[in-house]
């Protein structure tokens, strides 16, 4: 009698075994928090074919959109269901700057992010018919006028603080002028609303007809902008970005975080995707879970001493 | 010419049997999703995109291009038969379809709404192919500082939209605005008025609050009187009527070309879409009437202004999107979102280098419209009778029902269900007290794009001595200035003009 408990006990444990080993073995759910037809949404959806094929499951890509992303995250770490089904996309530094601000409902650490697979430097730019070519130009022509103002996406933001940065080391007069994101500022510099742009590459990349980088927040030259000087180049020590990632519900199973990590990885050195993304602007970056802890971190540190710094601004 | 040939190839391309069918597809799923109250044309090509990756790039467009299309138009019929809007761009369709309806013109409601529809969408996209690159240059003179006085001007609007009594519409108006104002705000990312409460960070969504403030109010209506003659009379589907409602609708053109240019214009402005121009039209309807009291009492002016509007808008939003590559619309901004990932880069270039995707496009789109007038007829008709036939006891849970389906898909989250329940009851409240939903949901509408205008102009502003000097100093904003104060004057006109007709007859 015992023994047949025992077998039995024993067959439920190996099918459990069985059972957690397969992971996954049904539909994945990748939670957008942002609108549909976003970069957020473009880019997992170029994830979403290459994932399906490594995991062996559909991905269903879901939107749950409000206050700038707030609103997904804070569920993400309140009420979704650690069992490796339900991700979701990140975004720095967007998740440090909302707990920074106040007043949402999740903790810059509480948020587990597993993979950070590209990223968005910012980048200078103005139109493309404007006399302003240089970097030289730009300044000479605020110090001309006064007072320049350069719309970008957001705020608080990569792009709000990089323009504040840029003014502060520069010492000249920018208003930042913040649109609800990259694409509406667009029209904003065509029709000469704002004298520039502190945009995103991938902006820059996609309106390469209407508009010139004059300089970029990275730390070297980007591949679509080989003439255009980094602001290190230039001087300014300016390095600003956007970071887009995948992040598990707080307490989901190692082994299958290790899954999802790998098959982001994979995702991420396939050349037909890398080129996809390429070709929109956006820069390839692998950042596994332990990476994009350090990440984080180092980026908590580096806008907490800006928040305090620009407060009011 | 080469564009005419393009045109021409266009629609060779569409007489392929699967393109063909991809659009009857796209026509019926557009009429569903747009019928429903809750779901908006903006959810319903959300929903869709993931087919295009097994689509051609013209073959996507022209599906999610009729879905597009075909869900504003179907938005009418729950507007006429529920007094629901089906997607915000049918909020005035409430106004004289339900009262039609109630009357037991139902049908002819649809068929008027049908052919406006038709009007609408065709004026649009040829307006579109004619005009596109000229207008995308005028659309980037709108700066923040324009934007601010399009919103205060569509503010005004309520002046006419509200019969009976005008204050009461502003109160209503700026309830709306306050609602806006309500989570993260647009500029500078604040969180406000949320009491701590992280489900109200995303704010106060438009379709909970359009279901919420005109759907549950009736519903309640219905469960009390416990009547469905408060509902409507049944309507009469009679022979002959389709004919003569269309010879009815296309003798008013003037109304017709009103309509459309007031929606392709609206549509072209980045930001502004069938939510803001069907309202507009429909107080410009009120204006040029000769008989602006019988508004709102059930005639099909008021139907044809709406439904001709939002759909002229569709093409008006395509000529941000295809010639700048700037989306005006939420729709436009996930048909942005489908041309990149087809490897297609929205703007002049695209309209040069693949004219063929864009005329097959554009060609798909005017068929499908005219593929939408059958297809909805019958759809339509069978919605109107069922509605009818149903039982209250069976109408009133499902719709309820409905609602809640509708503004959880919004973003999959309950709390907007919750939200729209409470904006329900609020709203039955504030309609017993006066308050008509359709001019707070205008505020909520236009509230975000006073606001971003005002701040954002301040801020540009700041090149001036004074900022803002900036809201005063710009041309085009004297347009929208001097059509406010017009607008905020005019029930002051309208008293005289029919103290002065009374007085004639006399």
């Amino acid at each position: 009698m015992k023994v047949r408990v025992l077998v039995v006990l024993f067959a439920l444990l190996a099918l459990t075994f069985v059972l957690a080993e397969k992971y996954p073995s049904k539909p994945i759910t990748y939670v957008i928090c942002f609108a549909p037809g976003g970069e957020s949404d473009i880019t997992a959806r170029l994830q979403q074919p290459y994932l399906e094929k490594i995991l062996g499951v559909p991905i269903v890509i879901t939107y749950k959109e409000g206050g700038g992303g707030a609103v997904g995250w804070t569920e993400l770490v309140t009420r979704a269901k650690p069992d490796g089904y339900t991700i979701y996309g990140t975004n720095l530094p967007h998740t440090i700057l909302q707990p920074l601000q106040g007043g949402v409902g999740y903790k810059t650490e509480q948020i587990n992010n597993i993979y950070f697979f590209q990223s968005t430097p910012c980048v200078l730019a103005v139109r493309i018919d404007s006399p302003i070519n240089t970097f030289e130009d730009f300044v000479k022509y605020a110090k001309e006028k006064g007072v320049v103002t350069l719309g970008g996406s957001g705020q608080p933001s990569a792009n709000s603080f990089a323009t504040v940065r840029l003014a502060k080391l520069t010492g000249l007069n920018i208003v930042y002028v913040p649109f609800s994101g990259s694409g509406t500022a667009v029209p904003a510099l065509l029709g000469g609303h704002v004298d520039g742009l502190m945009t995103y590459t991938t902006m820059a990349v996609q309106y390469r007809d209407k508009m010139k980088v004059i300089a970029v927040a990275s730390e070297k030259r980007l591949p679509w902008f080989p003439d255009v000087p980094t602001f290190r180049e230039l001087g300014i020590d300016l390095v600003e970005k956007a970071y887009r990632g995948v992040a598990v519900p707080p307490g989901t199973p190692e082994d299958v975080k290790r899954v999802l990590e790998a098959a982001v990885k994979e995702v991420n050195n396939n050349p037909e995707f890398v080129a996809k993304m390429e070709e929109m602007g956006f820069v390839i970056e692998n950042y596994d879970e332990a990476a994009s802890a350090k990440l984080v971190s180092e980026l908590m540190a580096y806008y907490k001493e800006l928040w305090e710094e620009t407060k009011g601004k | 010419m080469s564009g005419l040939q393009n045109l021409a190839y266009g629609f060779a391309q569409l007489f392929i049997v699967k393109t063909l069918l991809l659009m009857l597809g796209g026509v019926s799923v557009g009429l569903v999703i747009g019928s429903l109250p809750g779901l908006s044309a903006t959810m319903g090509v959300a929903l869709f995109l993931p087919i295009t990756y097994w689509l051609s790039a013209s073959d996507s467009l022209v599906f999610l291009g009729s879905l597009y299309m075909a869900a504003i138009y179907g938005g009418s019929f729950s507007a006429i038969l529920l007094r629901t809007p089906g997607t915000p761009s049918n909020i005035g369709t409430t106004f004289d379809g339900y009262p039609m309806a109630k009357q037991g013109r139902g049908w002819e409601a649809i068929l008027t709404a049908t052919f406006a529809s038709l009007y609408g969408a065709l004026f649009g996209l040829i307006m579109f192919l004619i005009f596109a690159p000229m207008l995308a240059r005028i659309a980037l003179k709108f700066g923040p500082p324009e934007y601010f006085w399009l919103g205060i001007f569509g503010l005004t609007v309520i002046s006419s939209l509200s019969r009976g009594n005008t204050l009461k519409g502003f109160i209503g108006g700026l309830i709306g605005v306050l609602l806006s104002t309500i989570g993260v705000a647009p500029v500078g990312g604040n969180v406000r008025f949320t009491f701590n409460m992280p489900q109200l960070i995303g704010g106060v969504g438009l379709i909970p609050a359009l279901v919420g403030l005109f759907c549950i109010p009736q519903v309640i209506e219905m469960i009390l009187n416990r009547s469905k003659q408060q509902l409507y009379q049944e309507a009469k589907v009679q022979r002959g009527l389709v004919r003569k409602t269309f010879v009815n609708v296309m003798k008013r053109q003037i109304d017709l070309l009103r309509a459309s240019v007031i929606g392709f214009i609206i549509g072209v402005l980045p930001g502004a879409g069938g939510n803001i121009a069907n309202l507009v039209a429909y107080s410009e309807a009120v204006r040029a009437s000769k008989h602006p009291e019988k508004f709102g009492t059930g005639i099909p002016e008021g139907v044809i202004a709406t439904e001709a509007s939002n759909n002229a808008v569709v093409g008006g939003g395509f000529v941000p999107l295809m010639t700048l590559g700037v989306p005006g619309t939420p729709v436009d901004a996930i048909l942005y979102g489908a041309l990149l990932m087809q490897g297609l880069r929205p703007g002049v270039e695209l309209f040069t280098t693949r004219a063929d995707v864009v005329y097959t496009f554009i060609a798909g789109v005017i068929l499908a419209s005219l593929v939408m007038v059958p297809v909805g007829l019958a759809f339509g008709r069978g919605m109107a009778k069922l509605i009818t036939k149903i039982p209250l006891s069976l109408l009133a849970p499902t719709i309820l029902f409905l609602t809640m389906v509708g503004s959880y898909c919004v973003s999959n989250n309950i709390s907007d269900v919750y939200m729209m329940l409470i904006l329900g009851f609020l709203g039955f409240v504030l309609r017993k007290l006066g308050f008509e939903a359709g001019p707070i949901t205008l505020g909520l509408i236009l509230g975000p794009i006073i606001e971003s205008g005002l701040v954002q102009g301040l801020l540009i502003g700041r090149q001036l001595t004074q900022p803002w000097l900036i809201f005063i100093t710009r041309p085009l904003c004297w347009v929208f200035i001097v059509l406010s104060v017009f607008f905020l004057l005019w029930p002051v006109f309208l008293k005289k003009r029919i103290v002065v007709s009374g007085g004639e007859q006399k």
